[in-house]
């Protein structure tokens, strides 16, 4: 109950939105330094709805209750995100002042972005997941294409937004379906319709489907991944970044929350979507990754790999699996906010490094720098000491738990396919020799100093102190 | 006995010197400190590892100077540590060669001195605590962290094909440990347990141990490796620096023996009973393969690099004996080829800094200049034909015992593979050693000096003391062999 009107306020979504609105206002009311401001100020809004999402038990949205749910695991990822989100502004910000980029929007619109991503995820009925959706991929349509003056930029937008659209349209018509065969759209109602059934008929199958095709398209998962290297590509750096780290996060929350609670009795339905979509996307992103030399197509490839691990999390549909998708899902977070704390800090020959050939020699102009990064790398193949490796680690666990044998092995071997990739940027950094050097420039503002050392720290120290992490995410009920 | 965590210094105690040496900064002048904390950091872990052979009691087949600590809360994992009569050697094997690889790295590596030393310090680390692990997460973590250093060593500091060498090897060996970390998600999710010690109980299906010991047999077959599964070791040999080959021969080669003794054995006794043939097939005709490989090679360390695929043929055909003489005469074996292997690289090494060249054919009537190189390559050479009075000698002459009781195919396949090795490596002393110098550029080359002499000698002892007096070895891991074989036999009497 709400005793006191003003409490409204303290729900972190909503505060969230007002928040984003002053923000707005702020921006456009500053004269000077209106970017840098409006940075801060977004950053201090978000750690304030974290601590908010944090002291957020279980009062507030049970009002909501139609329409959008709460529990332990949305409040996890609600955090994750809203830290990756936090993370991805700060490391950007001096990318953008570099580039000339000044635009006092950009922090709004990842903010609106991100209110949309904790929508997303605590949403339990068709109609809010679908709004939700589309006030997050909006706000990226446009960051995507923010550059305005640039013709990869702006392609790489329209892209985003022709591809995404499509699929917020199948999507929406995997939704009409559900809701026409069950007559509800809420998720608990649904799941209360579809327990007195043994079998799904056609109709809701379809649906079924199209949904997950939709959903794909969001977690960026083979075979609906084509539009996650381009628009990695053409977007800028900072932005790429976002997209590497946020959305995917809240994605796939709301894939597991769309199998496990609406359809948590028709397992066999959907795994096997997922199984394949699991393996598909393991295997492509491990070998297209090889041939590439841009090094944001390359982590593009990589993320959709990692997309593959985490389904295989979910394919095993336990708590197990939970688990491991919410220590998955720390750590993919917390490596790639290192990879792009450095990448958007490097330049070369006074332009923002994209070519990994680029990195020749950097062990020896920044013995530091290029220590991290192989440090990252060998995280992000799953190697131990690393935080990568329990992510994975995990998941096999969870996998086997439910005796799925072929599908962990299949697993195993496309992560030493994928570790080829990674080792060669280990390779590029040391083992090349070098023709010229002081080419490479490392420059860090504090701030993102402080958040790559603090990523760095997680990869490294988690293997002393892992149950921090994990008693947090076995308590996690979906 | 001992009231503080000795083993768990001795693991960390490098990687604390890794982190002193990340704070010295790198030029000309202070590469000298870097080095000198190296050998420091490696030393102090010798004198401490002995320690550990000094107290070590005899009479207890189990674990000693165990330490355990809860390591996650949600599953049995531990920190869990200790040595056994098994793990022992191999620990000191690891010790003893690390000041030995820092030294002879002390002039040869020129370029980034830092990185090299740190990579040596934390394979140390590695190494140890993987032969300390008493539990299975653990132990998987160190052993897939060995790949990290020796990845960097090949590529950084290797020869003209280290990038290929180094890939080959890394994506080997991990495809191979990959399958064992299924294999171990799969034990625990049998046994609720990760622990070594208690999982040499049998607790497994038959069926299932079958699938368990070929995920396992992936991983340390490419390790030891057996043939067909040994191509990454010409290669990584080849190009790696001589310290490096030094460390894969001596340490990293034997990870894969020790995890047969440890989990085939062990844990997967009919599983293991099922397969024997396998490995003895396997086994005979990597010695046999391999030896003709080496008689027909240029490159020295490829020589030497095939001699160590047969001579871990005899250990396995040892492990897999599953009796008293053939345990003892593999582990006798395991620790005689990490010491003949090792020197016989440093000695390569020896010539290969004066020459720059690894070519037979290159060198020739080197003891009329290198008399006292000539010696104790002898003894090396001989420790690795197998001549009584040396340490090969006492491991391979067990295994064949052991082979006798049973299969005498077994024992001339292993007969005819010694007499090989002899072959290859007498006609190898032959062609670089004996004669006259035909080869001008050899005119002047010095004999070994004052730092060679160091890291040579000890070995050349260490090789004779094994040969002459092994129970002094023999003793500490005739138990813990025992207790292996005793679980091994009641799992196949049921």
């Amino acid at each position: 109950m709400l005793n006191n009107i003003y409490n409204i306020f303290f729900i972190p979504e909503i505060f969230l939105a007002c928040s984003s609105f002053v923000c707005l206002l702020f921006g456009l009311f500053l004269k000077k330094n209106a970017f840098r401001q409006t940075s801060n100020l977004a950053v201090f809004v978000l750690l304030l709805t974290i601590l908010l999402v944090y002291y957020d038990n279980e009062s507030n949205f049970a009002n909501y209750k139609s329409l959008f749910s709460h529990s332990s695991f949305i409040n996890f990822f609600k955090i994750l995100a809203l830290l990756g989100s936090i993370a991805s502004i700060i490391i950007s910000k001096d990318y953008f002042l570099g580039i000339k980029l000044k635009n006092f929007e950009i922090p709004i619109l990842l903010l609106f972005s991100t209110l949309g991503m904790m929508l997303m995820i605590a949403s339990n009925n068709l109609m809010s997941m679908y709004l939700a959706i589309e006030l997050q991929s909006l706000s990226l349509y446009v960051a995507a294409a923010i550059k305005r003056d640039s013709i990869s930029s702006a392609e790489s937008g329209v892209k985003y937004f022709i591809l995404g659209a499509l699929s917020s349209g199948i999507l929406l018509y995997g939704f009409s379906l559900i809701y026409g065969f069950t007559g509800s759209m809420n998720f608990d109602d649904i799941s209360f319709y579809l327990s007195k059934y043994e079998n799904l008929n056609l109709g809701l199958i379809f649906g079924l489907v199209f949904v997950m095709v939709g959903l794909a398209f969001k977690v960026s998962a083979v075979p609906f991944h084509m539009w996650t290297p381009d628009v990695y590509e053409g977007a800028p750096n900072s932005i790429t970044g976002f997209f590497a780290i946020v959305p995917k996060i809240a994605a796939v929350a709301l894939i597991y929350r769309f199998c496990l609670v609406p359809f948590e009795n028709f397992y066999l339905e959907w795994s096997q979507i997922i199984l394949f979509l699991s393996i598909a996307s393991m295997f492509l992103g491990a070998i297209a990754a090889i041939a590439q030399s841009n090094i944001k197509r390359l982590l593009a490839y990589s993320s959709i790999g990692h997309i593959g691990y985490i389904l295989i999390a979910l394919v095993a549909a336990n708590d197990d699996g939970i688990k491991a998708a919410s220590i998955y899902m720390f750590s993919y977070m917390i490596m790639n906010v290192a990879i792009f704390a450095i990448l958007l800090s490097l330049k070369v020959k006074n332009e923002y490094l994209i070519n990994i050939s680029d990195l020749k020699g950097l062990s020896k102009s920044n013995p530091i720098v290029s220590l991290s990064i192989s440090i990252i790398m060998l995280s992000m193949a799953g190697i131990p000491p690393f935080i990568g490796f329990f992510g994975k680690f995990y998941v096999f666990i969870a996998a086997i738990e439910q005796e799925l044998y072929v599908l962990s092995v299949l697993g195993v071997l496309a992560s030493v396919i994928s570790a080829f990739y990674y080792l060669r940027i280990i390779k590029i950094m040391y083992f090349d020799e070098i023709k010229s050097e002081g080419i490479i420039n490392f420059q860090i503002s504090f701030q993102s100093k402080i958040i790559l050392s603090l990523s760095l720290f997680v990869i490294i120290c988690f293997i002393f102190y892992p149950s921090l992490l994990i008693n947090i995410s076995a308590s996690l009920t979906i | 006995m001992i009231d503080w965590p000795l083993v768990s210094v001795i693991i960390f105690l490098p990687l604390i010197g890794a982190l002193i040496i990340l704070f010295i900064k790198e030029d000309e002048l202070t590469s000298i400190n870097i080095k000198w904390a190296a050998l420091l950091a490696t030393l102090g872990t010798f004198i401490l590892s002995l320690i550990l052979w000094l107290q070590f009691d005899y009479s207890n087949p189990s674990y000693q100077y165990e330490e355990k600590f809860r390591w996650f809360d949600d599953f049995n994992f531990f920190y869990h540590v200790g040595v056994d009569g098994i793990s022992l050697f191999m620990i000191l094997l690891s010790t003893f060669l690390t000041p030995l690889c820092i030294l002879a790295s002390w002039s040869n590596i020129k370029k980034r001195v830092k990185e090299y030393m740190l990579s040596f310090l934390f394979l140390e680390t590695v190494m140890i605590g993987m032969f300390a692990s008493i539990d299975i997460l653990l132990f998987y973590i160190f052993f897939e962290a060995v790949l990290i250093p020796m990845y960097l060593i090949i590529g950084i500091w290797g020869g003209n094909r280290r990038i290929y060498a180094s890939f080959k090897f890394f994506l080997y060996t991990l495809l191979g440990s990959v399958l064992m970390l299924i294999a171990i998600i799969v034990m625990y999710r049998n046994t609720s347990s990760m622990s070594i010690e208690f999982l040499q109980g049998n607790y497994f299906s038959y069926n299932t141990q079958l699938f368990l010991w070929l995920a396992f047999f992936a991983s340390f077959a490419v390790k030891i490796p057996m043939w067909p599964f040994h191509t990454w070791l010409p290669d990584a040999h080849v190009e790696a620096p001589t310290a490096g080959s030094v460390i894969l021969a001596g340490v990293l080669l034997k990870m894969g023996g020790y995890g047969f003794i440890r989990f085939s054995l062990g844990m997967l006794p009919e599983a293991t009973e099922f397969f024997i043939p396998l490995i003895m097939t396997l086994s005979i005709v990597a010695i046999v393969y391999t030896s003709l490989v080496a008689l027909a090679q240029t490159d020295i360390k490829k020589l030497i690099a095939y001699s160590s695929v047969a001579h871990m043929g005899i250990v396995t055909i040892g492990i897999f004996l599953v009796n008293q003489q053939g345990l003892e005469g593999a582990m006798m074996q395991m620790i005689s080829h990490g010491l003949v292997s090792a020197a016989l690289f440093l000695c390569v090494g020896v010539i290969y800094d004066r020459m720059h060249t690894r070519e037979i054919e290159f060198y020739g009537g080197l003891v009329q200049r290198m008399p006292l190189y000539a010696t104790v390559f002898m003894i090396f050479m001989l420790g690795s034909v197998g001549l009584p009075g040396t340490s090969g000698f006492i491991g391979e002459f067990l295994v064949i015992v052991g082979a006798f009781k049973f299969s005498s195919y077994v024992v001339i396949g292993a007969a005819f593979g010694i007499i090989l090795s002899a072959v290859y490596m007498l006609y190898l002393y032959k062609r670089i050693i004996f004669g006259t110098i035909s080869n001008n550029k050899l005119a002047d080359i010095l004999d070994i000096n004052t730092r060679e002499k160091i890291i040579l000698i000890p070995l050349a002892i260490s090789v004779i003391l094994l040969g002459i007096f092994p129970n002094l070895f023999l003793d500490p891991m005739r138990l813990s062999l025992e207790l292996i074989i005793t679980n091994y036999e009641i799992a196949n009497a049921k």
